[in-house]
């Protein structure tokens, strides 16, 4: 299936681009993502565990199984104000 | 639309409250001259719109059931701000001023914890760093 994935910050930054449309296995997890792209991404195995991630615009969980067309970011620690 | 590239027009964002309200609490983040003993010449926000929004309702929603009485707005800029310009701005208005400046100070501490915003701060001496609350230095890369 596929997905998209937005990249704010300091990941839009590390992975040069804001968003990439991406195949992956059906029934693959928001945190089973992640894990694949720290092994891409060298800056993100920095993180000691998955950054909070937003399905669909919504907080989700490692576990949150992701669907066709899903709308995933891994989002940066947050600076607002 | 709580955030915008424009000017946060405080005077209009004041001119929300009513007779009623018997506190008015205003908070506005201002873009600082310094971070960590550094001389900062600007700062770039960017956000996660769609995101942001929703979740500024969301925390909206939510504050109003704790304090009933009480009405928020919040302005958010987005974009490159000079030293001295207003980030962010939350009025709270209520009918007495205890829960005005409680609801204003929950919208502040949650917005910096919960909504998908992002600071870039740069230096006089050249570099930059995303703003990192998380980490001690308060920064990376």
């Amino acid at each position: 299936m596929t997905v998209r994935l937005l990249y704010f910050a300091s990941f839009r930054e590390h992975v040069g681009s804001d968003a990439q449309t991406r195949q992956v296995p059906d029934g693959t997890s928001a945190g089973q993502l992640w894990r694949r792209l720290a092994r891409e991404v060298p800056h993100f195995a920095v993180f000691p565990s998955m950054p909070p991630v937003a399905v669909n615009g919504d907080y989700a969980e490692s576990d949150t199984v992701l669907r066709e067309g899903d709308e995933v970011a891994f989002l940066p620690p947050v600076a607002g104000g | 639309m709580y955030l915008s590239s424009d000017p946060i027009d405080l005077p209009s964002l004041l001119g929300q409250a009513r007779p009623s309200d018997g506190g008015i609490c205003l908070f506005v983040g201002v873009v600082r001259k310094e971070s960590e003993g550094r001389e900062t010449t600007r700062i770039e926000y960017e956000a996660y719109a769609a995101m942001a929004e929703a979740e500024i309702e969301k925390m909206l929603r939510s504050i109003a059931q704790t304090w009933p009485q009480t009405r928020l707005w919040i302005r958010h800029r987005l974009g490159s701000l000079s030293p001295g310009e207003a980030a962010v701005a939350i009025l709270a208005t209520a009918p007495h001023r205890g829960e005005a400046f409680a609801a204003c100070r929950e919208a502040i501490d949650r917005l910096k914890t919960t909504v998908p915003i992002w600071k870039k701060e740069f230096y006089a001496d050249g570099t930059s760093e995303w703003v990192d609350p998380t980490r001690a230095s308060g920064v990376h890369r």
